[in-house]
């Protein structure tokens, strides 16, 4: 089992669930997050008072998929996601231990 | 100093007069004049003008500050709210508008002590006494409520509260008083429709002194100390706005067309301010900002307060522009020139604005509305006068200022602990948190 963790621009959020769901992945977590990487901030001026936000708003979708589908989720996601904009993101795969379905006690795999 | 213990001895005086004649029959009971128009245009108004400290102030206040400080801020208008009243009642009144001595009022109606159903007060005959006392007092609580927009996010809520309570004392009391309540600047013929000495310039010279004594926020200049949310802040424009319907329609003390001409020139000015404001970030900045927008719309507000009764509706349209380009350079390069934190702007939006609307008064002061002309009816004497209302304005405010945080400060810390600043005022002073 793998653990997808993918950053991407808050506006690709639906076409990422589509893309996802298309191929069988039918869960996932979203966190609204702050970050940046090689995009820089902007400049936010309040009467006279400049502030430069070097953190932009992101999205942190978190989806937990068998070894095997792990790949293609990720081809997925990268598609879905990519504007060819800087700032577009990146995603990042990690083992699972375990798993766990609290309502029913299935483990592992019949959990996802 | 000789002014203070002047006033000292006929204070003395005063109070034993008011004890041995606590039940006198009230000066003021011609009861035929009361015109159920006015007192119903009045107590509109008066509702208006409470609501634009709660929650028009209120919002417009704490939109601007942190997350942190967003209930803190809030606390501050209410706490005005609350004491002011109270004080109003005992004692503010009374010493403001009863009785015609140049300095102060008498105690006359200590607590309201004689007024009766149907008296009038001589400043507003065709309503009821009680309604001109409340009326007064919305205006006494929202200029308390002002002065806490300049040390917002750092000051300690109990210095706050006492400091408060002085100030409405020593400054405002006697302000109103000598504008509106029989004292000498009304005397001298200073023209101050609705406020912009007792009120607009009053709080801004305060605000000034106190951001200045009590010093700038930690990580200003250095950190993010951007506005929690500003349409908090539009939403309490928009009640300060409508609110000032009252303001200055409500300052004519009566249903008729000198209230609607000085509610035109309100508006206006408003609106006037808001797109100059918004104009020149447009020009200087390539992006029209909201806040400078809502900004503009205060600017307006504020400057055109003591005009409003006194000239033409559509010089409303020329105070609003002249307000926002001055209050947009004193709250941009001003502020920055002198390094000073006024938070949110209170010298920089109702100081400098109501210094200019008081000045913009004597200029544009037209006699068939008012009863008083100005420069441009070729009455430059009253540009003097005007001159005169704001050094004495200037002084009076900033020097009890400075030594009521001195005197406070003596008993309590003016500001929170660096822990708790960084920490937030909501929790560290109220113990509670926006989630």
């Amino acid at each position: 089992m793998k653990l997808v963790v993918a950053i991407i621009k808050p506006f690709k959020l639906d076409e990422v669930r589509q893309a996802l769901t298309a191929i069988g992945v039918s869960g996932m977590t979203v966190t609204e997050v702050k970050g940046y990487g090689r995009q820089k901030g902007h400049t936010e001026i309040y009467r006279g008072a400049e502030y430069v936000v070097n953190f932009l708003p992101k999205l942190r979708i978190e989806i937990a998929v068998a070894s095997n589908l792990a790949d293609k989720a990720v081809e997925v996601i990268t598609s879905s996601a990519r504007t060819g904009q800087i700032g577009d993101g990146k995603i990042f795969v990690t083992p699972i231990d375990h798993a766990l379905r609290i309502r029913t006690g299935e483990t592992d795999s019949d959990a996802l | 100093m000789g002014a203070l213990s002047c006033r000292a001895a006929r204070l003395a005086a005063t109070i034993n007069l008011a004890a041995i004649s606590s039940f006198a029959t009230p000066a003021f009971a011609e009861t035929s004049e009361i015109s159920a128009a006015d007192t119903a245009w009045m107590i509109v108004a008066t509702a208006l003008v409470l609501m634009m400290t709660i929650p028009g102030l209120a919002l417009f206040y704490s939109g601007m500050v942190r997350k942190k400080n967003v209930l803190a801020t809030m606390a501050q208008s209410l706490a005005a709210v609350t004491i002011i009243s109270i004080l109003w009642v005992a004692f503010g009144y009374s010493l403001a508008f009863v009785g015609d001595g140049p300095w102060l009022g008498t105690l006359d109606r200590w607590f309201l002590a004689g007024m009766t159903m149907d008296g009038v007060n001589s400043a507003a005959k065709t309503i009821p006494e009680s309604l001109f006392m409340l009326y007064q007092m919305t205006f006494a609580i929202i200029t308390v409520a002002l002065v806490a927009g300049s040390v917002a996010d750092r000051m300690r809520f109990s210095a706050y509260l006492l400091f408060s309570i002085g100030w409405f004392m020593f400054v405002y009391v006697p302000l109103a008083h000598w504008v509106w309540g029989g004292g000498f600047l009304g005397a001298v013929g200073v023209l101050d429709f609705a406020g912009g000495l007792v009120v607009h310039l009053s709080a801004g010279i305060g605000g000034l002194v106190a951001a200045k004594m009590i010093g700038r926020r930690h990580g200003y200049g250095t950190e993010n100390l951007s506005p929690f949310d500003l349409s908090l802040a539009v939403m309490g424009t928009g009640l300060l706005w409508v609110g000032w319907f009252g303001f200055n329609g409500g300052s004519a003390l009566g249903a008729n067309s000198r209230a609607v001409m000085a509610i035109i020139a309100t508006h206006l000015a408003a609106c006037a301010g808001a797109l100059t404001w918004g104009g020149i970030e447009w020009t200087i900045r390539r992006k029209p900002s909201v806040l400078g927008m809502i900004s503009g719309a205060v600017a307006g507000l504020g400057t055109i307060t003591p005009a409003s009764g006194f000239v033409a509706p559509w010089h409303g349209i020329v105070i609003g522009v002249i307000a926002g380009l001055v209050c947009f350079w004193a709250c941009t390069w001003l502020k920055h020139r002198f390094r000073y934190d006024d938070s949110l702007d209170v010298f920089g939006v109702h100081g400098i604005g109501g210094m200019t609307g008081i000045l913009l008064a004597g200029v544009f002061a037209t006699a068939s509305i008012g009863g008083t002309s100005g420069l441009i009816e070729g009455n430059p004497q009253q540009l003097l006068i005007q001159l005169y209302g704001i050094a004495v304005t200037l002084l009076w405010s900033g020097g009890v200022t400075y030594v009521l945080l001195k005197l406070v400060s003596a008993f309590v810390p003016l500001r929170v602990s660096r822990e708790h600043e960084l920490e937030g005022l909501d929790i560290s002073q109220h113990g509670e948190a926006l989630q």
